[in-house]
């Protein structure tokens, strides 16, 4: 589904990327781990194909389409979705009409019933952003991703900020957006054994809690360490293992 | 009382006609020339005049259509309104002093109607009464002054379409304007203007408000126009009284809008806000916003935002004055271009980059106007769209 290879990015002329090689499958979940600063937000962006992160070595493809130079949008209609970790507040544009436009690429959403199931319909009057909360920009940006139903969904940490509550919503809709909770009954034999991982999403989630664990099946976790993929594990192992000896630790024993 | 600038761009009053000819009165307003008619729809006139309580409506310098629908509501030429009352005589240039400038010495010298516009006292008026001014002939200067009363604890809402005639190339429009809001009355004065790339338009305009009265006032100036000056000049002079001005304003290329509001708090517990947003893509736009607070405790803010599309120059002059302590005044002001992230994060939803821009921008311009009919907001928001679109 998504394939990455030699990628190295620059921002504001500093080489934040250095080599990075990954291949997330259709319908695989990955987790991304890494400190501050290390790159992960750099990473998304530059897989959705925003500005200001310059390419300056490798490819990206998506689907089988060499996207390393590909428009924003043509990469969102080719099924390309991401929640922002710091998405910008757009003035005098309702909730609703965002939520109507990633909806439209779907021959659109019932805005209305979505929003009610992420408990976000009081705020679908208001502009996009403006003012919000760290964890209602989190509810707002599922939302949309919702309306969009992308195939590989980029979720920059969808859970900080959450309060305990809202966690299990949270949780529990992007469990729903990957399509994985979908526990579909496979007969013993016949054509519908992989049902389940057809519709599911593919996903790359950035967590530094990795609360979001508790929800969703991750196939893989990987560290991203100054600029470099150095850890490729099961995703609760690495969390084990950033816990006990930290992400230099993490990174010195793949050396 | 009233004072501007006037050195933006000279106009001299003396190098347009004065003189037009007469036109026929009409009893219907369906009866119009089809091509009038259509301008006046762009403006919003409801030419059936289903929705309206009222309707006046003027080319070049005669009133060719006049009608109240309710009672309590008095709508005619201010000629026949100061023949008709002996008191207008206390309202006719008392807010607005002839010799101001060079425009409104011309109202005084050559007149050219204008509406008288009262409601009685208590008489709330739901749907809005309609105005129109439109210069029909080539070369004219339509002189008009207006006169408005809401009486004690009246309401009305006029909304005022200014237009011209389609090939229209060289027009002045001068009004002045007096407006007055007495106790606990509300007035909202909706103005739409879609005057021609080469008419300019001169406004001079003064309202008294009284004690918990309250001037709403919304203009609106999508289409190009060669160049227009205003400042009106709002006085809260009774306990409680509000004004509320909200105005979006796109310059094309070749237009130049000075545009500003003045509000002047002079009594307790009076309140104002000026909310402006500025489009320019090619042209220019003065966006003036000057509150003067001369009694402790009134509150008063000033929004002014800019954009640039392209090119252009978006000047904005914030100004508070306070002459007293413990006012509460603020401003914000902010000029820019779209931020590129905003186009992006749209992108990123699947909008191509033109769709994204004029998202954004048809979001910056989505001020919450008051009072406005949903025939007209809905037109509203359309010409927003086709403004942008003429842009890109
Ligand atoms: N526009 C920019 N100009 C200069 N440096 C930048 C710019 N944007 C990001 N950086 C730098 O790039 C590095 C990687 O940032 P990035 O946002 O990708 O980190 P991250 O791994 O997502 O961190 P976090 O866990 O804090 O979200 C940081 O050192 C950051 O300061
Ligand atoms: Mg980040």
């Amino acid at each position: 589904m998504l394939l990455i290879e030699e990628l190295k990015v620059e921002v504001g002329g500093k080489p934040i990327l250095k080599n990075i090689n990954m291949e997330v499958p259709r319908g695989e979940t990955h987790i991304l781990f890494g400190p501050n600063g290390s790159g992960k937000t750099t990473l998304m962006m530059t897989l959705m194909g925003f500005s200001g992160y310059h390419i300056t070595h490798g490819k990206i493809t998506f689907k089988g389409e060499d996207i390393t130079h590909m428009p924003i949008h043509e990469r969102a209609q080719l099924g390309i979705g991401i929640s922002l970790q710091r998405p910008p507040t757009i003035n005098g544009l309702k909730t609703r009409n965002i939520v109507e436009i990633c909806g439209a690429m779907q021959g659109g959403a019932d805005v209305e019933k979505l929003a009610r199931e992420l408990n976000f319909s009081e705020f679908l009057d208001r502009d996009v952003n403006h003012n919000f909360s760290g964890g209602e920009i989190k509810r707002s940006e599922l939302l949309q991703l919702m309306a969009q139903q992308p195939d590989l969904v980029l979720l920059d940490e969808p859970e900080s900020g959450v309060d305990l509550e809202n966690m299990a919503l949270v949780g529990e809709t992007i469990n729903l957006l990957l399509g994985r909770g979908i526990q579909c009954p496979a007969p013993s034999d016949g054509p519908f054994v992989n049902r389940a991982s057809d519709t599911a999403k593919s996903a790359l989630v950035i967590t530094h809690t990795g609360h979001i664990l508790d929800y969703i099946t991750a196939d893989k976790g990987r560290v991203l360490y100054e600029g470099v993929l150095c850890f490729t594990r099961n995703a609760r192992e690495i969390l084990k293992w950033i816990r006990q000896r930290g992400y230099e630790g993490c990174a010195r024993c793949t050396i | 009382m009233y004072d501007i600038d006037t050195d933006i761009k000279d106009i001299d009053p003396a190098g347009f006609e004065t003189d037009a000819a007469d036109h026929d009165y009409l009893t219907e307003l369906t009866r119009m020339e089809p091509a009038d008619a259509s301008r006046l729809l762009d403006v919003g006139v409801d030419t059936q005049e289903n929705a309206r309580a009222g309707s006046f409506i003027q080319k070049d310098r005669s009133v060719i259509h006049c009608k109240s629908h309710r009672d309590g509501l008095e709508i005619m030429g201010i000629s026949q309104a100061a023949a008709r009352y002996e008191w207008l005589r206390d309202y006719i240039w008392k807010s607005v002093n002839p010799d101001t400038d060079k425009f409104t010495a011309q109202v005084k010298e050559i007149p050219h109607e204008g509406y008288f516009i009262r409601t009685l006292p208590g008489v709330k008026i739901a749907q809005p009464v309609q105005s129109c001014l439109y210069i029909a002939k080539e070369g004219f200067s339509q002189n008009v002054h207006n006169i408005v009363v809401a009486e004690e604890d009246s309401e009305i809402h006029i909304i005022t379409g200014c237009a011209t005639a389609p090939h229209l190339t060289k027009g002045l429009h001068v009004g002045v304007s007096e407006f007055y809001v007495k106790k606990g009355a509300r007035l909202t004065f909706t103005m739409i203007h879609e005057w021609g790339e080469k008419v300019s338009v001169r406004p001079r305009t003064v309202t008294h408000v009284e004690a918990g009265g309250i001037l709403v006032s919304n203009y609106i100036s999508l289409k190009p126009v060669g160049n227009l000056q205003m400042f009106p000049t709002t006085y809260l002079d009774g306990e409680n009284a509000v004004a509320r001005f909200n105005s979006v304003l796109v310059a094309a290329k070749g237009s130049h809008l000075d545009v500003g509001s003045r509000v002047i708090l002079n009594a307790p517990n009076t309140r104002a806000e000026i909310i402006s947003r500025g489009i320019t893509s090619g042209g220019t736009i003065i966006a003036r916003g000057d509150l003067v607070g001369n009694y402790p405790g009134i509150k008063a803010h000033l929004e002014c935002k800019g954009l640039i599309l392209n090119e252009g120059l978006m000047h904005a002059v914030p100004e508070l004055r306070a002459t007293v302590p413990g006012v509460e005044m603020s401003h914000e002001a902010a000029v820019g271009k779209i931020d590129r992230r905003e186009i992006e994060y749209l992108m990123a939803r699947g909008l191509d980059e033109d769709e994204a821009v004029s998202t954004i921008v048809r979001g910056f311009l989505n001020v919450d106007i008051e009072g406005l009919p949903p025939s007209l907001k809905a037109k509203l928001d359309t010409a927003v769209s086709e403004t942008q679109k003429d842009m890109m």
